[in-house]
Formats: structure tokens, C-alpha cells, sequence
């Protein structure tokens, strides 16, 4: 698989929170390969399965990365310029002069953001502020007459961002977030194509992520897995985020460890690093993840969760930048882990009392 | 008519911030070679030729059009192998978050970075463009510097597309479309009298080329071929009128006056006369929210030179993505020629 190829194609698909169809469908075409059997819930969220080897009843881990991207909506149509309106997450002031895509029910339309050029923005109100949605104006080029015959308020808004390649392995472009963690879940499944594994893999491609996890919820509570890794971007190291907090390109696996997080899951994931000789980035989270991991944990009787992250830098921008080789390693690192599973997994990451078996106790505190 | 029956797309996708024009100066060497004479390329990089005449006539008329476009410059590179850079000509600091561009001789693709939303929703302030770095990938200063030497241009990553039959949208119409005007007129039919062709440097950072330009030629008219202001999204009322700029699919605009010059009254009156007789769209446009351009240089150069612009109207100038209408565009060649084959001295008598 050539996974750069396959990460432009997945972030140049068009898939704002609830409107998922088309990599819905680029997903199906392309873990077909992998898995055998695949279902829909009714958020849209795409789950597919690959059995495992194990006796029946098998043991289930959900890998979970979403397929929305963050997007808008017609609000307003006038004189043939149409008004934005943000579904969740669009950074407004980057959008003076960026290319936007209008998808009609006739098809899509090429947009502009109208700029202002110096030689009127002085009677515009200068350029000391960035422009609120009100002040910001999509110039699609066609007579006010095509333009309200065509589009309808609601329509949905994309950004027009093909993805291209930078130096160093590196692509940049729209919906890296979290495209680039579905691409891991692809390498994941592609890794796992000639390994055994008991267990049962659920590939989870969620819906509206980007609206308040909603799709993670309802597919982790159809799916009851065992296990589950949440998948997301992290914020990378660039220009206004420095510090040892943040991870940098080609520090992938990001684990992160919090309330949110299950200890025990963690440290399978880190042993299973370890025995790889891969290293990796931990990120804190003293509450909420911001993941789809926060409403996975708490899906029916509660399922032990951990988050995976790919660093990505500009982030919620048409630029999102990442490292191909990120991505593959998170890909590597659970296919690794999932092979490694077995029946007895649940039993050593359970809470068990103070004065339980002693060897199963030494061999926990075992670092 | 439709966008690949002019260079508009070949002029405005080549590489040519201001002292850099290269790219674009080989392009219409190579197309215009075989219809001109004395073709040279002077001291600072302005192009000039002549278009024989018939002879008919002895004005000495210069046509010029700059091949300089607004962008950027290398001014250094960081620890972390991000480059550096300042704007060459006026941009608008506002367009630079998260913007796609070409870096140097090699047109290394780079994205301008932006600090995640998540991290900075709070930061109201515009951002001055010293504060951006732009990235291409490079894991350190060395990497980067093989691609980003100090000074090296920048230009916006923007292809040219038509958007309807004559609507067009694309990076450096200011002023591709008045070389691709020019160029028109170059391989058109011969004038009464010997053009003298100017493809012009600098014009973004003062009207620089157009001088010199202006004062090789020495001619006793000038056309400068550019393009204005357009803009024409819904106003609120309370917002100051900017209608009394242009708009697309209105004409070619004569100009009155701009910032740095006033046009001679017999041309316009001649390119009015011009317009009315042929019945071709024209129109206006008040002096206020104009630029310069090298109407400002040439009109003031050696003892004076009788000089007017001819713009087309163009919406969002100096930015990655400008759009304008082809029907202004063949108008505008249309009128031109025209006038240039009726124009007399007398046009000139104050």
C-alpha cells in the first residue's frame, strides 16, 4: 500500500461533521483487502471487522479515527456572493484569499474568499483586525442569477485544499485532522494482513468527531468492544507552540495519559513499543481529551480506552502538515500490539485487591 | 473569449516578484521575437522592442505593461530550518495565515504556518508579516537553505482557471493581463506609425522599470496598460461607497487620474471618441482607492510625455487570487488598437 498516495486521496475527499459519505465509500472500496465483514450505524460511521483466530466468544478491540473534517455552510446569499457559517472548528481569520469548495445539489462550485486590496481597504476599515463571518464575502465568479438559481442556504462549505508533498516526507493540506489517523488505522490493517491475531479487529471510521464525538459514542456503544484506541492528531511543534509538551514531527506513537486514559491499556501499548525499539511521545491530559476516547470510555459498562496520536502541525487550517513516517509507526505500533493479544489480557489489566495473587502483583509493578 | 486564446495563463503562473521578472520576461521574448525589431533587454530587465509601422505617421507611441507581480522575499532562515521573509509590495498581512506558496529558483513548494485555533482563538491582534516563517519540510537550517537563499523570491502557489467562459480567476493579472494585452497588439496588424514596445521591471515598489523604460524609448505618447480596483461585494450601508470603483464586464477603464498621475486630456478625449464610435464598452473610475502606476514614471520623464492608463477592472489585486473578465480583456485590446491606428498630434494640442 502506498500510504502517501492514500493520505492525499483520504484528505482531498470531501466529509464536513455529517456529511461522511464520500470517505465512507473510499473506505469501503479500500479495507475491503483486509477486513471481512463491514456495517454502518446510524451516525454513519463506518465499522468494519476482521476476525481474529481466536475460540468464539472473541475478544474485541475497537480502533477508532474519525472520517469528518471540520467545514461550513451556506448562511446567506446576496447579489451573488454568499455569507459562511462555521458547523464547528473553522479558523476565520485564515480565510481572506483561501479557496473554498460549495457543494450543491447540481454539483460543486469554485469559491473565493474576497480579500480586500490595499487600495480600498483603507476605506474598509483597514487591516488592524481580522474579519468577522459577517465580513467575509465567497466570490464564486458567476452572475447573481446562476449563483441563486444554483446554491441554497445550507449548503455545505469545504475548503479547497489539495494536498501537496513537501521535503522531508511531508504533506500538507485539509482534513489532517484525522485523516492522517485513519490512513494509520489503514497501515494498521495492511500490517496485520500477514499476521495471526485472536482477537477481533473493529476498524471504526467515525462521524462528527468534530461536533462533539457523537459517531465514536454510538459506534463503540453498538460495537461493546473490549479494548478501544481513540485515534487523533496532536498538536506538533511549529511557530507559537514550542516546549517539551508538544511532540515534533517523527515523534509518533503520541500516547497520551490522563483520567480519560486506561493505565493498564497504556502500558501494553508501551511494552509492545518497547519490544519494537520504538520510542514515544507521552502527551498529559489532566481531564477531557478532546477525542473521540472521551465518550468511547464511557460507552455501556465502561470500556478501557487509549489514545494514539499522529503530531501535526496548523492544525484546523488547510495546511495541516504531517509526517508520512508518524503515521506508519502508529500503524505498526497496533497491529504489534493486536497481534500480542490474547484471551488473558482483560484479566492482567483489571483492578484486582491489595492482597490478590502475589506473583500476578509482582509482575505488574514489573517496569 | 475564453482563457486559452490569450497567455493570460502561462504569463500569470510564471514567477516574477518585482527585480525578479525573469521567468516571465523569457516567456514573452520567445513569443513576441518574430514580430518585432531591435529587441533588447536593458540594464535593469525591462524588455523593450519596436513594432515596425506603415510608415503612415511619425508619433513616437510606447506601449508598456509591467511583468512585475507583488510577493515575497527570503530574509533569513531559522534554528529550525523555517524560512524567513518580508512582502515586496503591498500585502495585506491578513492573507498570509495558512497561505500556499512557491519558494525560489527550484518554486519549492511551502505553507505559511498558523498556530492551531485550539491555542490561539484569543489572539485578536493581526499578526505583522516579520512574525511568519513559512515551512517547506526541511528538518533543519541546512536543508532549508539549499532551497531558500537570502533574497530569493516568492511567489502565491495559485493556478490559473476559468470559472465561467470569460471569467477568470488567478495569481498576478496585475499586470500579466497588460503584457498579454500587449503582447496582442504586438502580433496584431501594424500600426501607422513604429510602436515602441515596453514589457517593464519594479513597477510594485515605485514605478521603477517605466523610468528608464520611458527614457530609452523617448516617445511623445504613452499607453500604459494595467489593471484597477474592482470590488463589488454586498456593501452595508453604514460602510463607506466603494462603488465608484469598477466592475467586471462594464470595459476597458479610462483613467482621469490615479495616485500618481493625471491623464492627458486629448488622449482620454480620443479614447472616449474611440469607444463611442465602435460602439465598445468603457467605463470610469474615480480617482479615489487608486494606485499608482507607470503612467506616474513616464508622464514625468525627459520634458514630459503625453501618457494615459487603460486598466481592466480586476477584483481583489495584490493577492493569491484575483479574478477578471476576458470580455474587458478583448474590449480593451479591441479599443487600444483602435485608437492607436486613428491617433493624430493633433489628439496632443493642448
Amino acid at each position: 500500500m502506498d500510504l502517501k498516495e492514500h493520505l492525499k486521496t483520504l484528505t482531498e475527499l470531501t466529509g464536513p461533521q455529517g456529511h461522511e459519505e464520500a470517505v465512507r465509500h473510499y473506505l469501503r472500496e479500500q479495507w475491503a483487502a483486509y477486513v471481512d465483514e463491514f456495517e454502518v450505524d446510524g451516525f454513519g460511521s463506518l465499522i468494519s471487522i476482521k476476525r481474529g483466530t481466536g475460540p468464539e466468544p472473541r475478544k474485541k478491540i475497537m480502533l477508532c479515527a474519525h472520517m469528518d473534517e471540520i467545514g461550513m455552510l451556506v448562511a446567506d446569499i446576496r447579489n451573488g456572493y454568499l455569507r459562511l457559517s462555521d458547523i464547528w472548528g473553522i479558523d476565520e481569520r485564515i480565510l481572506l484569499g483561501k479557496l473554498v469548495l460549495i457543494h450543491t445539489r447540481g454539483g460543486t462550485l469554485k469559491g473565493l474568499v474576497a480579500s480586500v486590496p490595499p487600495h480600498i481597504s483603507n476605506a474598509k476599515g483597514g487591516t488592524d483586525a481580522y474579519p468577522d463571518w459577517e465580513e467575509l464575502w465567497v466570490d464564486l465568479g458567476l452572475p447573481a442569477e446562476e449563483v441563486a438559481a444554483k446554491v441554497r442556504i445550507g449548503d455545505i462549505v469545504t475548503m479547497d485544499a489539495p494536498a501537496i508533498e513537501l521535503m522531508g516526507d511531508k504533506v500538507a493540506g485539509k482534513a489532517m485532522d484525522d485523516r492522517a489517523c485513519v490512513a494509520a488505522v489503514t497501515a494498521c490493517l495492511d500490517y496485520l494482513k500477514s499476521r495471526k491475531h485472536e482477537w477481533d479487529v473493529y476498524a471504526v471510521a467515525s462521524a462528527q468527531e468534530e461536533t462533539g464525538l457523537f459517531g465514536a459514542a454510538a459506534a463503540a456503544y453498538k460495537v461493546q468492544p473490549h479494548l478501544a484506541i481513540a485515534l487523533d492528531v496532536a498538536f506538533a511543534q511549529q511557530p507559537g507552540v514550542n516546549g517539551d509538551e508538544y511532540p515534533k514531527h517523527g515523534g509518533a506513537p503520541v500516547i497520551g495519559i490522563g483520567p480519560n486514559l486506561h493505565d493498564g491499556l497504556n502500558k501494553g501499548l508501551q511494552d509492545t513499543a518497547k519490544q519494537l525499539e520504538m520510542s514515544m511521545f507521552t502527551e498529559t491530559y489532566t481531564g477531557a481529551t478532546g477525542t473521540d476516547a472521551w465518550s468511547i470510555q464511557v460507552s455501556r459498562e465502561g470500556i478501557p480506552t487509549a489514545l494514539l496520536g499522529v503530531p501535526v502541525r496548523n492544525m484546523h487550517t488547510p495546511i495541516e502538515t504531517v509526517l508520512i513516517k508518524d503515521i506508519d509507526r502508529v500503524g505498526r505500533l497496533m497491529a504489534e500490539f493486536i497481534v500480542g493479544l490474547t484471551d488473558e489480557f482483560m484479566d492482567k489489566i483489571a483492578w484486582k485487591p491489595a492482597d490478590a495473587d502475589k506473583g500476578d502483583k509482582k509482575n505488574g509493578a514489573d517496569k | 473569449m475564453a482563457l486559452q486564446d490569450t497567455m493570460l495563463k502561462q504569463l500569470s503562473e510564471a514567477a516574477g516578484v518585482s527585480g525578479a521578472e525573469d521567468e516571465v520576461r523569457q516567456l514573452i521574448y520567445d513569443t513576441i521575437k518574430d514580430h518585432v525589431t531591435d529587441l533588447r533587454v536593458d540594464t535593469m530587465g525591462n524588455l523593450l522592442a519596436v513594432k515596425k509601422g506603415t510608415g503612415k505617421s511619425s508619433l513616437k507611441v510606447m506601449v508598456a505593461a509591467h511583468m512585475d507581480e507583488v510577493g515575497f522575499m527570503v530574509t533569513g532562515v531559522d534554528g529550525e530550518g523555517l524560512i524567513k521573509f518580508a512582502s515586496v509590495g503591498g500585502i495585506d498581512p491578513r492573507i498570509l495565515p495558512a497561505l500556499r506558496v512557491h519558494v525560489g529558483k527550484d518554486r519549492t513548494p511551502g505553507v505559511i504556518t498558523w498556530k492551531p485555533i485550539h491555542l490561539s482563538y484569543k489572539e485578536k491582534d493581526v499578526k505583522k508579516t516579520d512574525s511568519f516563517r513559512i515551512d517547506i519540510g526541511a528538518d533543519n537550517k541546512g536543508a532549508a537553505e539549499g532551497k531558500a537563499q537570502l533574497g530569493d523570491r516568492i511567489t502565491f502557489a495559485s493556478e490559473t482557471i476559468a470559472l465561467t467562459d470569460n471569467i477568470v480567476r488567478g495569481k498576478a493579472f496585475d499586470d500579466r493581463a497588460g503584457c498579454a494585452e500587449l503582447i496582442e497588439l504586438v502580433k496584431g496588424d501594424p500600426f501607422p506609425f513604429d510602436l515602441l514596445v515596453a514589457f517593464t521591471v519594479q513597477e510594485e515598489i515605485g514605478l521603477r522599470g517605466a523610468k528608464v523604460a520611458a527614457q530609452a524609448l523617448n516617445p511623445d505618447v504613452a499607453i500604459v496598460l494595467e489593471t484597477t480596483a474592482a470590488h463589488e461585494v454586498p456593501q452595508d450601508e453604514d460602510e463607506p461607497d466603494i462603488t465608484t470603483v469598477t466592475k467586471l464586464g462594464h470595459g476597458p477603464v479610462i483613467t482621469y487620474m490615479d495616485k500618481a498621475s493625471i491623464a492627458h486630456p486629448g488622449l482620454r478625449k480620443a479614447f472616449v471618441r474611440v469607444a463611442g464610435q465602435l460602439g465598445i464598452p468603457h467605463q470610469f473610475r474615480s480617482p479615489q482607492y487608486a494606485g499608482g502606476t507607470d503612467a506616474g514614471a513616464i508622464q514625468t520623464s525627459m520634458a514630459g510625455v503625453a501618457t494615459i492608463t487603460i486598466s481592466l477592472p480586476c477584483r481583489y489585486l495584490h493577492s493569491p487570487y484575483l479574478i477578471l473578465d476576458l470580455n474587458d480583456f478583448q474590449n480593451a485590446v479591441k479599443l487600444v488598437r483602435a485608437t492607436l491606428m486613428q491617433l493624430s498630434p493633433s489628439d496632443l494640442e493642448r
